[in-house]
């Protein structure tokens, strides 16, 4: 158990980290949203599924800032936020991984692992000539990598675009650990990626988990949801159709709900 | 850098990711990744026989005289090749580079020996004209999402109207201007060689940029705009802030341009300097700086501004029409620009 667990549960009740009320979000006339709630714990892995157009998309853009939610309540450690850029729900320690990644592949493992909020070196040479600490950043990016056991990955000055797949989700994903204080968001993390890799990045979401850190998981595939998730949210049409966990209910239950075929 | 500082490392899942790492690699795609990671490695190498074929062609080409000479013909063009560079590092193109810097250079003359502004203040107008008309590109390009190509082609027939129309077509001599605008064309002694100002000027700005692109979180997020622009916006980097300030850094490199390109020619003509956009263009595509953006040094487009220098005095010396020249830059491009494709499939 981590301090962060210890902190959040210890004698009280568990408090949510993040907490979603009556989302609503229109596209014209297209119902994005209609009324999702939704509540993650410390340390859980709470995945999202949902069919095609059910609002898995639309329901984490706006828990991320991607998106403005028409109207709803959305509370980050108990304190009301309105996240208008994704920057702003940065600021508040909500990292997302982007389904298309968003690394920069000509730009080395440690750069990417820093950019956006690169450290300058300290002294006039950082604050006068603006210079990078690239050093420091590199040598904190292994400490990163090593910390989430991706170990080999140790020559920070490779190409991201050199890598594979499964690799460059992992940077993807420490990145987002690294600075994702509250919570880490995966965006179908495992959809480009082979049986092998999709296990390392599975392995990677247990080990954010382990240390304390919620995880919010949105697939399409059952076998990786139900490997990994706590709990797991439904979306169906818009709305949520209901909130179970891997042991009250069967992956075959799940798909039901999800088509609508069966209520939980 | 993190906040959970006190949780252990996991040890599990590093075997298999061990395994990902076996060096795949044949001898010819470790010379592509070498390349891959040095882009001016090419071009060096290429500069570096072109000197030693010319050099064994003719015996007059490897004098210090003729060296300086090749120095001081590619100042302009040099420094052009830096605003290219930034700009074409962000997956943008800028043919309307050689318009803003004989606009620049213009206004600059005309003020200064038409109305009798002092020099420097001259000057700094004619760095208000640079940065004027890249904030223009700029602005066109970030606010109406219109392609760099597009923009800069209209306005560089923009720019090319507004010198002639400002000018009247009339060319100012450098002997009735101040002694500061002519002054990057004068040239002092090192030794047996003789340097010109306008030369260490561009130098200076070459290693301006080099260390601003390579040392700055300005310069990284340069490279990261041209490489992915939606992952740059979606890792938190201001795209637009970016690539304004990219081209308003490019109008004053230009103007810079301006007063060497005057001291070079020791005139202000408004009739120069239309081969120099594609030049500075040739000039970055050959230094191994990739169209596509997001991959390239400026030294990269010093050696390509020298290489096209080398091969220009060098083929002349050796006798040849300058057809042949035009003709072996022709072949230089393509066979960068074939290079370039080459390097950038680098897949492990």
């Amino acid at each position: 158990m981590t301090a962060a667990d210890l902190e959040s549960t210890g004698t009280k009740v568990r408090q949510p980290i993040m907490q979603a009320r009556n989302l609503v979000k229109t596209f014209g006339k297209v119902v994005g949203l209609d009324g999702v709630s939704l509540d993650l714990y410390p340390g859980e892995v709470l995945a999202i599924i949902g069919d095609n157009g059910a609002g898995k998309s639309t329901l984490i853009k706006c828990l991320t800032g991607a998106e403005i939610p028409d109207s709803g309540e959305l509370t980050v450690s108990g304190q009301s936020v309105h996240f208008k850029r994704p920057q702003d729900a940065r600021a508040h320690g909500i990292e997302t991984v982007y389904q298309n990644l968003a690394v920069s592949p000509a730009l080395d493992v440690a750069s990417n692992l820093f950019l956006g909020r690169e450290e300058r070196l300290p002294g006039p040479l950082g604050t006068i000539f603006r210079m990078l600490d690239t050093k420091g950043m590199r040598r904190k990016a292994k400490e990163e990598l090593t910390r989430l056991g991706i170990s080999t990955l140790q020559d920070v000055t490779v190409p991201v675009e050199n890598l594979s797949g499964g690799q460059r989700q992992a940077v993807a994903v420490a990145r987002a650990a690294a600075f994702g204080s509250k919570v880490v968001v995966l965006d179908e993390p495992t959809a480009a990626l082979g049986v092998r890799e999709s296990n390392q990045v599975l392995q990677l979401v247990r080990d954010l988990r382990d240390r304390g850190l919620p995880v919010i998981l949105i697939s399409h595939n059952m076998p990786h949801v139900f490997d990994v998730a706590d709990r797991i949210h439904i979306q169906r049409l818009g709305k949520c159709a209901a909130t179970i966990t891997p042991e009250s209910h069967t992956m075959t239950d799940a798909v039901a709900i999800m088509t609508g075929a069966a209520t939980a | 850098m993190t906040q959970q500082q006190t949780a252990g490392p996991p040890a599990t899942g590093s075997a298999d990711l061990a395994e990902e790492f076996l060096d795949r690699q044949t001898p010819l795609s470790r010379v592509r990744n070498v390349l891959h990671r040095y882009p001016a490695l090419s071009p060096a190498i290429v500069l570096l026989i072109a000197v030693v074929v010319f050099g064994l062609l003719n015996d007059r080409f490897l004098r210090v005289e003729n060296l300086s000479l090749i120095t001081q013909q590619v100042s302009v063009v040099g420094t052009l090749a830096i605003a290219q560079t930034l700009i074409i590092l962000t997956a943008g193109i800028d043919l309307s580079v050689g318009a803003v810097m004989i606009l620049a250079s213009m206004v600059v003359a005309q003020i200064s020996v038409g109305s009798g502004m002092p020099a420097p203040l001259a000057l700094l107008i004619g760095l208000v004209v640079g940065l004027g008309a890249g904030a223009l590109n700029g602005f066109l390009v970030t606010r109406f999402r219109l392609p760099p190509f597009i923009v800069t082609l209209g306005t560089l027939n923009i720019f090319i109207a507004l010198t002639l129309l400002y000018s009247g077509g009339s060319t100012v001599r450098g002997s009735s201007m101040p002694d500061l605008l002519t002054w990057m064309g004068s040239t002092f002694p090192v030794g047996q060689v003789r340097i010109s100002t306008g030369v260490v000027m561009m130098l200076l700005l070459y290693v301006a940029m080099a260390f601003i692109l390579g040392k700055t979180a300005w310069g990284r997020h340069v490279y990261a705009v041209g490489d992915d622009k939606e992952a740059a916006r979606l890792a938190g980097i201001p795209v637009n802030r970016v690539l304004m300030s990219v081209y308003l850094a490019a109008g004053a490199i230009l103007a810079v341009g301006a007063w060497i390109q005057i001291g070079r020619t020791n005139a202000a003509s408004p009739n120069g300097g239309v081969d120099l956009n594609l030049d500075s263009i040739t000039a970055v595509v050959i230094g191994g700086t990739s169209l596509f953006g997001g991959r390239g040094s400026v030294w990269g487009s010093l050696l390509g501004a020298l290489i096209v220098g080398v091969f220009r005095n060098g083929l002349s010396l050796a006798g040849l029409d300058v057809l042949y020249q035009t003709l072996a830059v022709g072949v230089l491009i393509i066979v960068a620009v074939s290079i370039d494709q080459w390097i950038r499939k680098v897949k492990s």
